[in-house]
């Protein structure tokens, strides 16, 4: 620090403790965790409850508000905590600076395009023509 | 330290003797990683093929319900328990909570026993008793 002798010892230290930041993406990966316990039994519970897995089925399944609201947060949460986490990889493996952003880039696209598909399909079983 | 390159390595996979707790951990990245690409990717395949109407959605049904097709769909789903389970005790030990060897140990266990278990319940209900 250039301040010197003259720094008041608050002076010194500020800036270079915690900034009270920068925990968001450990914790956001927690709180979608807890959120996909939910989700994903409730997914998995569904698709065991429900007397048949074709078509007809399905269709009339996500129709309902208690299948399309519970599969549009599956999704959204889904591809989130899946991005946070492989972003984890990631990190742990590619170094170099250009390479880590460039792959973490494709990643957030893959991750959004992939999110999109699928709620756009969701939106079609829901509001669109079924069978 | 950029001036220090003969700084020790952390012993690594090589080195340490496996247990439990080193295979869970490893399990729970690739597991991770498994049902981020080829989980959501073929979660959102099939919504797809639902929302596409009947005839693609037989054609998802076929692969669905081939050999290799079954192989991917459970090694899907026990990925899934798995990294439900050991995402759990995470949780846990983010909590501080776990750490004793023994019941480390035995925690990690049961997470490979659970997701074994909860895998062969939900195929042989599928598979057996639904049909």
């Amino acid at each position: 620090m250039s301040l010197g002798d003259s720094a008041t010892p608050l002076g010194k230290v500020r800036g270079l403790g915690s900034a009270q930041e920068g925990g968001e993406h450990w914790i956001t990966e927690r709180v979608t965790s807890i959120a996909l316990l939910l989700l994903g039994t409730w997914f998995i519970a569904s698709l065991l409850l429900l007397p048949k897995l074709d078509q007809r089925t399905l269709v009339e399944w996500l129709h309902a508000p208690s299948g399309f609201i519970p599969m549009a947060l599956l999704i959204i949460v889904g591809f989130r905590h899946a991005l946070d986490g492989v972003k984890v990889s990631v990190d742990d493996y590619v170094h170099e600076p250009g390479n880590n952003f460039v792959l973490n880039t494709l990643l957030l696209f893959l991750a959004v395009a992939g999110a999109a598909i699928a709620l756009f399909a969701l939106a079609r079983i829901a509001f669109g023509v079924a069978g | 330290m950029a001036n220090a390159p003969s700084r020790p390595l952390s012993p690594h996979l090589t080195i340490w003797r496996w247990g439990p707790h080193m295979l869970v951990s490893i399990l729970h990245r690739a597991t991770g990683i498994a049902v981020s690409f080829a989980g959501l990717g073929i979660l959102t395949w099939w919504l797809f093929a639902l929302s596409n109407g009947t005839d693609t959605y037989a054609d998802f049904a076929k692969v669905a319900q081939s050999p290799i097709g079954l192989i991917v769909l459970i090694g899907i789903t026990w990925s899934f328990f798995q990294h439900l389970l050991s995402g759990i005790r995470h949780l846990v030990m983010d909590t501080g909570a776990g750490f004793e060897l023994g019941i480390n140990k035995t925690f990690a266990i049961l997470t490979i026993v659970g997701s074994v278990l909860l895998t062969a319940l939900m195929w042989f209900y599928l598979l057996g008793v639904r049909k």
